[in-house]
């Protein structure tokens, strides 16, 4: 029986031996390039580092440790599939109609990059950003308002609560009618779509603080404005937190599906739908990374955001 | 026993009272809204089309009604539109493209069959996932990171790679469904699959209970109650695949595809019962996972 220590120093050396080894092959080996045909020792080679990689991606799961350790095992992972994703699409000759190979998307991103540029500055910057803030500034605000009046609360909260299962995208065509074909049209459809999460979310957050710690506003004879700002406010901050970031992802798909019904000429989902019907696919790979990677960060960064603002709250101190 | 009854009687009328007349009182209020901002959002196409070639001298009575009865309003009044959705219901035989219930067939039958699809595929990956560490540790982070992902967007993608391997109709729009409702399901599930406590499953050891019986009888009755909210989410997500995957395609039938020839006709009164029958659907389909919940839940007291 090895110890942790060596055992953890054996899966390091089979984790860099087979990931050199993966190298070498996708270098040197005429089929992994696409310049002949693959034959018995190419599938033969292909088929040992895949058993390889999943005995070294099984060795990495079983590490007992922090976060970064399940981490390392998802990336490794992630790097094994674009592998064989380049390997098997460029020695199968995989149409690219099919599925070009990440190499392809690669290069297409690059080529492409004003272009998709520009759509990023079209979709993101200005219907994305301008969308989600005005929408969620509004959720907001009207929750607020109406915090004092119940009446209205219970009248509101059902219709809003109902929206989540409605299919707010269709508005789409309404939108680009009201609007016109530029970027205010998906603007107005990403600000329907992130009000309501945020009334929503806001309301319940706003009755998230304790009883007691109430009463001691209370008992320093609080105004209603001080115990908001003071108590109810910072309390509401995780359900602040959790919209927000539900309204990121909502208002990217609002964006882009919206932009399936009419768009100018500029517009990730513009990209996205128009080299679909032209079957060129490693365009449309690109835009769609450039949407993922875009979600991603913009959710990294509000996580972060939040790690910040509520760092005192017990839902972010034990992470 | 009959002024019990009489008093709950009374209490649900009351709690009808206290609930429905807020949401009543701002339906209404919607509508007041709605109707002065038809009215002020075509007037001047009716001004302009209407009234002044008449010739006539109108006054703000004629500009109401006019601007209420428009035949291709900018915002058609609410009456209009439940005219319009009417008249399609009733009108027109179940089997024509005027007819939404048509619509509704078909955009119904692709969400339920990518939905079924999606839950299937959820619940095997959760289960597999629970059972092996490599997987948890190896998939679970990207589909827990892909819903921070606009998924959608690769819809268009699906259809190329389905239609050009042969596959069409609704095939390819149900796969678009099911992906979209089977990362909730996952994600819910293994938190549910997980969820008994350490002194549950250690009964289950002590009873030498293999891993399926284990599975059966203690992990997946504990996951119910996350695999539900999870269904509703998946099922409003399914819905909007299945609309959205009408839309490329250039499908003829479909509640997408009955917006997307509203807008390209610019009739705006088929857009908005389109819309009617979209959110109709979508919260019939929800409230079906609702009942299906009550029903499975009614013993548990939570």
């Amino acid at each position: 029986m090895s110890t942790p220590q060596h055992s953890h120093r054996t899966t390091a050396v089979a984790v860099v031996a087979s990931l050199v080894a993966a190298t070498l092959l996708f270098v040197f080996h005429p089929a992994a390039q696409g310049e002949a045909p693959p034959n018995a020792v190419f599938w033969l080679l292909v088929t040992l580092l895949g058993a390889a990689a999943l005995w070294t991606i099984r060795r990495v799961a079983a590490i007992q440790g922090t976060r970064w350790d399940g981490m390392l095992t998802a990336g490794l992972f992630g790097l094994w599939v674009l592998y064989y994703w380049q390997v098997l699409v460029v020695a199968c000759e995989v149409p690219r109609v099919l599925l070009p190979a990440p190499s392809l998307i690669a290069q297409s991103l690059l080529d492409n990059w004003p272009k998709l540029w520009g759509d990023f500055e079209q979709t993101v910057l200005k219907a994305v950003c301008v969308g989600w803030f005005v929408g969620s500034a509004l959720g907001f605000l009207v929750a607020v308002a109406i915090d004092r009046m119940p009446f209205l609360q219970r009248g509101l909260l059902p219709l809003a609560s109902l929206t989540s299962t409605v299919p707010l995208v269709a508005v789409a065509p309404i939108a680009v009618m009201w609007f016109g074909f530029e970027w205010p049209s998906k603007a107005a459809v990403v600000v329907l779509m992130t009000f309501f999460p945020m009334l929503v979310s806001t309301l319940a957050g706003l009755q998230a603080s304790g009883k007691l710690e109430r009463e001691l506003m209370y008992s320093y004879a609080a105004s209603y404005g001080r115990t908001l700002w003071s108590l109810r406010l910072p309390a509401a901050t995780p359900f602040l937190a959790g919209a927000l970031k539900v309204n990121a992802t909502l208002a990217l798909i609002g964006a882009i599906v919206a932009e399936f019904f009419g768009s100018p000429t500029v517009g990730l989902g513009f990209r996205i739908s128009t080299e679909a019907s032209r079957m060129n696919m490693a365009l449309v790979w690109g835009a769609i990374v450039v949407a993922a990677v875009t979600g991603s960060l913009a959710y990294a960064l509000l996580v972060q955001l939040e790690r910040r603002a509520a760092f005192w709250h017990p839902s972010v101190r034990g992470k | 026993m009959a002024t019990t009854t009489k008093r709950i009687e009374r209490s649900w009328l009351g709690q009808v009272w206290h609930n429905g007349l807020p949401v009543a009182v701002v339906v209404l209020a919607l509508l007041v809204v709605w109707y002065a901002a038809a009215c002020a959002m075509n007037a001047s196409a009716v001004i302009e089309r209407v009234l002044t070639p008449s010739g006539n001298p109108w006054t703000w009575q004629d500009l109401a009604a006019a601007t209420w009865s428009m035949e291709r309003p900018v915002l058609p009044a609410p009456h209009q539109i439940a005219l319009d959705f009417w008249s399609s219901l009733v009108d027109w035989p179940l089997d024509s493209p005027r007819n939404l219930l048509f619509h509704v067939a078909v955009t119904g039958e692709t969400t339920l069959v990518g939905f079924v699809l999606g839950t299937l595929l959820g619940l095997l990956l959760a289960i597999a996932i629970v059972h092996s560490r490599t997987l948890d540790r190896a998939l679970l982070p990207w589909i827990v990171a892909s819903q921070t992902v606009p998924v959608l967007a690769i819809a268009p993608i699906v259809l190329v790679i389905l239609g050009s391997l042969g596959m069409e109709g609704l095939a390819p729009k149900a796969v678009i469904a099911m992906y979209l409702s089977f990362f909730p399901v996952t994600v819910a599930m293994v938190q549910g699959l997980r969820s008994p406590q350490v002194i549950e499953t250690e009964m289950m050891h002590t009873y030498a209970a293999t891993a399926w019986q284990s599975l059966w009888l203690l992990r997946l009755p504990a996951a119910l109650p996350f695999l539900f909210p999870a269904l509703r989410v998946g099922i409003a997500a399914s819905l909007v695949g299945a609309m959205v995957a009408e839309l490329p395609t250039g499908a003829a039938a479909g509640l997408g595809a009955r917006l997307l020839t509203g807008s390209y006709y610019g009739n705006t009164l088929a857009i908005w019962s389109a819309l009617v029958m979209s959110s109709l659907l979508g919260l019939l389909l929800t409230a079906v996972v609702g009942l299906t919940e009550r029903l499975a839940l009614r013993h548990r007291h939570t």
